[in-house]
């Protein structure tokens, strides 16, 4: 059974940590061209394959197709942006296996008959490599859609859709308010479909391989594989592809045998929530798998907390994060969120002011669901099931006792300085 | 008949407090001064103080939009 393990692999299939998938002959030599598939197979395939947005949300990819292609003169953007400090696999998939990407793009405009595509990164060395690569294939005739690359500084929020288009319209990469969505009204004014960067790479293979050899992994209702960024207590940190629905103690597994004993599970990234040791070990990374304990897998982000490390002290710092990270445009994020942030400081430091525990509850009742963008929404998820999973934690700490062993970071947090 | 509800454009919102002090029925204030509004339909005798709410906005950050919406 183990040699299929190998064979699960996808998008990051063969010896890609060695870089010679960048090059196009490699690619296709792997792959196959690019293929003819017409427009309307393509939807149709797609619908079949049940494919979902790899970004985050679990959209249905045929649905956002079908929308877009619906309006007169749409844009596409492969969306690379990924904008949580614990998430790597857009960097990795761009950087290894970027011709995946790339054919996905081409595809999708050829899906909806988009004739304006564009590249979405954060601003490094990301962007010379999708360039370099965007004009080999315009050199040698493989992109029939020309393809423009765009970046945005690395902060939490860039690559959320709207403050894509935001900035592909010459503004800052900041959320804009909603109605209308960007695939009625985007790029230009033009529907505009957002797409994950590995969802689009899914596409590349699905257009090759059929919707039926796509549901050959993962489960029934979330068939396919998807990319994860596992971290903390583990031997090999790091991004891995794996079918949706594998147990996350198997995910852990893949990443290397547990360092040493582990705590609770973070899943879904920093808007997303801590699941209690032990039973979230059975708990298998899906939508539907997740769901009950109000978790959902997001962009593949899994830490294992170290058995010794401090939930409260780890959650207040990447609130902390989050709280900077507003795009200081709604009233309620730009002041709830450093409330918030500021209060669990103080549960984590083990400060015994009363009432801390009922600010904090106050705080994310009076947040939620009042913002143009979900940050609010995700911030408030991330910091309920930190008071849900470390009740026996808080407990502690109002008695001034932490019972850390070990207060080495955990999750990885920028130290950005950057304004408003 | 469609029913109403009042919805906030958060970004445009800067959190004057006039919709807070028109139309106390569905609009309360947070802490910080930014409206928390009811997001249940409007019932037809609320809806022209509802209306008054939204003109009243020197930010057109408030509507007025069919269902119920966050």
């Amino acid at each position: 059974m183990t040699a299929s393990l190998v064979l699960q692999e996808r998008l990051l299939a063969a010896d890609i940590g060695s870089g010679r998938f960048r090059d196009l002959g490699v690619h296709v030599g792997l792959h196959g061209p690019l293929p003819t598939t017409g427009a309307s197979t393509l939807i149709t395939q797609v619908q079949a394959s049940g494919l979902t947005g790899r970004g985050g949300a679990a959209f249905p990819m045929a649905r956002k197709l079908t929308a877009v292609a619906a309006g007169a003169a749409p844009v596409v953007v492969a969306n690379g942006a990924e904008g949580e400090p614990a998430s790597s696999k857009d960097r990795i998939l761009l950087s290894y296996a970027p011709h995946l990407v790339l054919d996905g793009l081409q595809l999708a405009c050829r899906a909806t008959g988009a004739s304006v595509a564009y590249v979405y990164v954060h601003e490094g060395p990301l962007v010379a490599q999708m360039q370099a690569l965007v004009t080999v294939r315009a050199s040698t005739g493989v992109d029939a859609v020309p393809v423009t690359v765009a970046s945005a500084p690395a902060r939490f929020l860039s690559g959320q859709d709207s403050a894509v288009v935001a900035r592909l319209n010459g503004g800052p990469a900041l959320p804009t308010a909603v109605p209308p969505p960007v695939y009625l009204r985007g790029v230009g004014r033009r529907p505009t479909l957002v797409q994950n960067v590995e969802t689009l790479a899914h596409l590349a293979l699905l257009a090759r391989h059929g919707a039926s050899w796509f549901r050959s992994q993962g489960t029934d209702s979330e068939p396919g594989t998807m990319l994860c960024t596992v971290g903390g207590a583990v031997g090999a940190p790091g991004v891995l592809e794996v079918p949706i629905g594998l147990v996350l103690g198997e995910v852990i597994e893949r990443a290397g045998a547990p360092a040493a004993g582990v705590g609770a599970l973070l899943v879904g990234g920093y808007h997303g929530a801590w699941l209690p040791p032990g039973g979230a070990l059975d708990l298998p990374l899906s939508v539907e798998g997740l769901r009950p304990l109000g978790a959902t897998p997001g962009a593949g982000v899994v830490i294992a907390l170290p058995a010794g490390a401090c939930g409260l002290v780890e959650t207040a710092r990447a609130v902390s994060y989050l709280a900077e990270q507003s795009a200081r445009q709604c009233g309620p994020c730009l002041n709830g969120l450093p409330a918030m942030a500021q209060t669990l400081s103080r549960l984590a430091g083990r400060d015994r002011s009363r009432g801390l525990e009922e600010r904090l509850a106050a705080l994310t009742a009076t947040v939620e669901r009042r913002g143009a963008c979900h940050h609010p929404d995700g911030t408030v998820r991330l910091v309920r099931s930190a008071l849900r999973v470390f009740a026996g934690e808080v407990a502690a700490h109002r008695g001034g006792v932490c019972t850390a062993t070990d207060l080495r970071p955990v999750l990885p947090v920028p130290t950005s300085r950057v304004g408003a | 008949m469609m029913s109403l509800s009042v919805a906030v454009d958060w970004i445009a919102c800067d959190g004057r407090g006039l919709c807070a002090e028109l139309f106390p029925e569905r609009i309360g204030m947070d802490e910080w001064g930014y409206p928390v509004i009811d997001r249940d339909p409007l019932s037809a005798d609320l809806v022209p103080h509802a209306r008054r709410a939204v003109a009243a906005c020197p930010k057109l950050a408030l509507r007025l939009q069919a269902g119920r919406h966050p």
